[in-house]
């Protein structure tokens, strides 16, 4: 069947300034200035926003879930990259 | 090698309350219910609009228009949260809208019922907005990723709906003596079909069991129907309304719930089998939409196709 809708954008939404972007949802839209308005009208009719990223799905480069356990094996031993990991003397109030 | 199980890998995700997302492997029964009950959730929505939409231009005032405006435009963009859901299985948007569109689809069979006083656009937003946040409540936790974060959005967007509807309810019961009776025949004639809404017993339903044993679904037909009539009654005593046509809908002190008649499941097959009062209507609307939106699929197609080529040729 052939394709009627344009291709899938994903949408990123900023809910303040200084606040990172986060995915929201996504849509299909013919070019970019389409996209930006359809994401407009379809996640931020109540303020959900201040600022609006869409890009091309098929831009997006994703890991794969077969691999999580090896890709993300080696952060998986390195407790001394947490704070927690090291004694402060208690008389030391602020650190 | 060691050879992983894709299926146990699957069932301990699920046992762990862990979500699947598109890209995980799933077995090809869980991928075809989700795809059926994804895309008519997504239809109920779009069909939805139809009914309420019929009153936007006879609203009685103007905030009550831009309140239903507002509404029916939720509804529609639902319906698109819903159909990417869906195509993130695997099922393209223009197959799921052809299947709506020749009828091989269903969507709720609520929606199948005229709208014909304004008291009836209050009870839909009431009832049937009700009945359906409550289902949608539960599917928040649904175990899909795409579907359950689809659900969480619009479960925030739609507890205005079923308040909008109490409230022009409201309004009615407690108006004049006229007012208070299409008040009361609006309700007469929704309360069944909104309890149909959860669909067929627990007893008959056919794709119930996979659905709670694949955590797509967290709860029973039945367990949410009646939470829906404890929930609603008080509502209804507030009102100062009566259901006529339920003559066994009372308070069980001993159960803590409330004992009610099963809705006629011989008019509910009717009309999910197409049968229903206004099942053509909906069908040639969604048609003629379709139909009259051709050129500017065409339109937009042409003109991304030729933006494309000059993006090449720069």
């Amino acid at each position: 069947m052939s394709d009627s809708q344009g291709p899938l954008w994903e949408v990123f939404v900023q809910k303040k300034s200084g606040q990172p972007f986060v995915h929201c949802g996504n849509l299909h839209a013919f070019d970019k200035e389409m996209a930006l308005q359809n994401a407009r009208d379809l996640y931020t009719r109540r303020m959900e926003g201040m600022a609006l990223w869409v890009v091309l799905s098929e831009h997006i480069v994703a890991s794969s879930p077969e691999d999580q356990g090896s890709f993300f094996e080696p952060a998986n031993d390195k407790i001394f990259r947490h704070p927690t990991f090291y004694q402060v003397p208690d008389i030391i109030k602020h650190m | 090698m060691e050879t992983i199980n894709l299926e146990n890998l699957f069932e301990a995700k699920l046992a762990k309350n862990e979500m699947i997302e598109p890209k995980d492997w799933m077995p090809e029964n869980y991928r075809k219910h989700l795809i059926r009950q994804i895309s008519q959730h997504a239809h109920s929505e779009i069909v939805g609009m139809l009914p309420e939409g019929n009153w936007i231009t006879r609203a009685p005032s103007l905030r009550s228009k831009i309140v239903l405006l507002a509404k029916v435009q939720d509804e529609g963009g639902h319906g698109l949260y819903l159909y990417t859901a869906a195509e993130s299985l695997g099922i393209s948007r223009d197959q799921m809208l052809s299947d709506l569109h020749t009828g091989k689809a269903k969507y709720s069979s609520i929606f199948n019922y005229p709208t014909l006083t304004w008291a009836d656009v209050a009870a839909i937003g009431w009832l049937v907005d009700g009945a359906a946040i409550m289902n949608q409540v539960m599917l928040q936790r649904s175990s899909y990723g795409p579907y359950s974060r689809a659900m969480v959005r619009i479960c925030k967007e739609e507890s205005f709906h079923q308040r909008q509807g109490y409230e022009a309810m409201t309004t009615m019961a407690f108006g004049s003596a006229e007012q208070k009776q299409m008040a009361q025949d609006a309700l007469n004639r929704f309360w069944f079909p909104t309890l149909m809404m959860f669909g067929p017993p627990d007893s008959e339903s056919p794709n119930s069991d996979n659905a709670v044993k694949w955590k797509i679904k967290r709860e029973t037909n039945d367990e949410l129907r009646q939470r829906f009539v404890n929930q609603t009654m008080p509502q209804i005593e507030y009102l100062g309304l009566v259901i006529p046509t339920d003559s066994n809908i009372v308070w069980n002190e001993q159960k803590q719930t409330y004992d009610f008649s099963e809705p006629n499941w011989v008019e509910f097959k009717q009309v999910i089998s197409g049968n229903g009062p206004c099942n053509k209507e909906r069908l040639k609307a969604r048609n003629e939409a379709h139909k009259n939106g051709e050129w500017v699929r065409e339109a937009a197609t042409a003109y991304a196709k030729r933006q494309k080529e000059t993006d090449l040729a720069a």
